[in-house]
């Protein structure tokens, strides 16, 4: 009772605060004061204000809920889009099992417009120094070469090379190795929200 | 008998020694003096020195590296009771040079004792540095090089360096593994280090998240600049053309990876030598009369090396290669006479140290134990300085082509990518 009565204290002062600027009317005659009619009034006020606090509730919690879908979906697609590519020893051609996720990156990158990607390329320790780094490029090439013919805007893709000098998993056994052999996706912009493909 | 035959091959030796007043013609890929094989090396003493303990040191380890001769040590009783030289003595050692090293005022007298004949092969006079001066050091290097000269008609390699990648940061130690020092800052990641023919200059990447400037250091004042047109994609494996004025590198980006050159006298003028489509073109190294270059190429599917001409045209495999049969080949260096080019190849999967003779194209494998890489020459154009596991982690190990001798070069670093320098200082005779 007493938050109604504040409301509708609150929208009467709105209402005074509004007509300030307003010529002031003519003013009419008073009329008789009848205590049921302000009743009745305040009881009609205090059931909108509370319609229009309800439905102003609900709106924020759908917001709400389209924001969090928003950020599920798009915390999805970052995943999608980051998820590595590995490679055969000395190789450089995209394995069929990773097709399907470049598919995805492909389709990911042409619903969202702005979205850019750095692919980096990595190599194991065990080949030479220096043409790890070629080797790291030529991986880093492979998979963007694959999202290019997928249809994605060439400009939209750059592409560095680590070599072996980052790897995952610094020890020296064939499951390193294979967790090293890779290409990393970043995205560089346009990645805050990120719709999902049709 | 043998005593004998020795002595014919002393005289032997005193031909080529006319070599000595002029540039030994190394760079013409024609060797001055006797090629030693094990067991015919010349016994070479050093005399105990009064007061000069820290040259004696140096010296004798820097003959004994040189690879040319027996060494015959004496303990020095710090007596001080030497006086004249006993031919006699020395030679019921066995020993066939003798070294004697003597004070006179603030200058040293160097002399070269043939002790077969009993009379003094070679003398100089020399000033050495005091012994806590930094340029001590090389100045002593410097002597040992030319005493090898004066027996062996070319110089040693004592007075040079070796700059390698050590952890991530550049980093330089002497040729006898002493007096290391670090170069760049421990937040900057290096990769590529290369000495230039001057030794007054080291070339290297400046490595930052998969892209890579090529820098060019310089030794006398620290400071480095950036080389012109290597801002974008990653620039590595820089090779200084012989006089200087050309540095060839790999670049790696949105065009794949091919060798380009920049001049570095004008600080201009980029210039794309190899064009592959599907296939990467990768570390360069000059021929030492600058027409040639070798280097990788993947463009018949495995790594091997190829060579071509300094412009780009004129492209040839090099070392041959059977497919199923030879591993990958990788990182070529030619010697500094032109007649090899070494390189590291996977053998069973693990690298190991070859030397390709250009005249035969035959190549040889010089290492089998552990993983062999990245070599690099000597300025005497016979020992190769290349990283080894053969000790565990990755080390600095330098290996004597003619005789096999090997030895590590310990360093409290991973040793990556060594670069040899060429001599350095002039009193050696033969920094050209």
């Amino acid at each position: 009772m007493r938050r109604k009565l504040f409301l509708l204290t609150a929208g009467v002062l709105v209402a005074a605060a509004c007509g300030g600027s307003q010529p002031e009317p003519e003013t009419p005659a008073p009329a008789p004061i009848d205590s049921t009619a302000i009743k009745e009034q305040m009881r009609r006020d205090s059931i909108a204000a509370a319609e229009r606090a309800r439905a102003e509730a609900e709106r924020r919690a759908a917001e709400e809920r389209a924001r969090a879908e928003a950020a599920r979906i798009t915390a999805m697609l970052t995943a999608e889009l980051q998820e590595r590519v590995q490679f055969d020893f000395d190789q450089s051609d995209i394995r069929m099992e990773f097709e399907a996720n470049l598919n995805r990156k492909a389709a990911i990158l042409m619903a969202n417009a702005a979205l850019r990607l750095r692919i980096e390329g990595h190599a194991d320790e065990r080949g030479s120094d220096e043409y790890n780094l070629a080797l790291g490029n030529r991986r880093a090439e492979s998979a963007k070469r694959y999202l290019v013919n997928a249809g994605v805007p060439d400009n939209r893709i750059e592409i560095v090379s680590f070599g072996e000098e980052r790897p995952l998993d610094p020890a020296s056994t064939e499951e390193a190795w294979a967790q090293n052999r890779r290409d990393e996706f970043r995205i560089t912009a346009g990645g805050a929200q990120l719709t999902a493909p049709n | 008998m043998a005593r004998a035959l020795l002595t014919g091959l002393l005289v032997l030796m005193a031909g080529p020694l006319w070599a000595q007043d002029s540039v030994p013609p190394l760079d013409q890929g024609v060797r001055v003096g006797i090629e030693y094989t094990p067991g015919i090396r010349p016994r070479l003493l050093v005399f105990p020195m009064v007061g000069m303990d820290a040259a004696q040191a140096i010296l004798q380890r820097d003959l004994d590296y040189s690879d040319r001769f027996e060494m015959i040590y004496l303990r020095n009783d710090g007596a001080g009771g030497f006086a004249g030289v006993n031919y006699e003595l020395y030679r019921t050692l066995g020993a066939q040079f003798g070294l004697e090293l003597v004070r006179s005022g603030t200058a040293t007298i160097v002399r070269l004792h043939d002790l077969d004949v009993g009379e003094v092969r070679n003398h100089d006079t020399v000033v050495l540095p005091d012994s806590d001066a930094p340029d001590f050091r090389m100045a002593v290097h410097q002597l040992a090089d030319e005493v090898v000269r004066w027996i062996t008609g070319t110089p040693g390699y004592a007075a040079s360096r070796l700059a390698y990648v050590g952890g991530k940061q550049l980093r330089v130690i002497d040729a006898d593994g002493v007096d290391r020092s670090t170069l760049t800052p421990a937040d900057q990641a290096v990769l590529s280090p290369q000495w230039s023919p001057d030794g007054r200059r080291i070339a290297y990447t400046h490595f930052t998240e998969g892209t890579g400037t090529l820098q060019l250091l310089f030794l006398a004042s620290k400071s480095a600049v950036t080389v012109p047109n290597t801002r974008t994609g990653l620039n590595y494996t820089p090779a200084f053309s012989p006089d200087g004025r050309t540095l060839a590198f790999t670049r790696s980006g949105e065009g794949g990876t091919d060798i380009f050159s920049v001049n570095i006298g004008d600080m201009c003028c980029l210039q794309r030598l190899t064009v592959s489509r599907f296939a990467d073109n990768l570390s360069p190294t000059f021929s030492p009369d600058g027409r040639r270059i070798a280097f990788v190429s993947t463009r018949a599917g495995p790594p091997q090396i190829y060579a071509m001409s300094a412009d780009g045209t004129d492209q040839e495999l090099l070392a041959r290669f059977d497919f199923g049969a030879t591993g990958s080949s990788f990182a070529p260096e030619w010697s500094p006479d032109g007649a090899q080019v070494a390189f590291h190849r996977a053998v069973e999967g693990r690298f190991q140290i070859f030397v390709m003779d250009l005249a035969t194209r035959r190549v040889r494998q010089l290492t089998s134990s552990g993983r062999n890489e990245d070599p690099t020459w000597a300025p005497d154009g016979r020992h190769v300085a290349f990283v080894s596991t053969r000790s565990g982690q990755r080390q600095l190990w330098v290996i004597d082509t003619e005789t096999g001798r090997i030895r590590q070069l310990p360093t409290p670093d991973t040793v990556r990518l060594p670069s040899w320098s060429p001599r350095l200082g002039g009193t050696a005779g033969a920094n050209q």
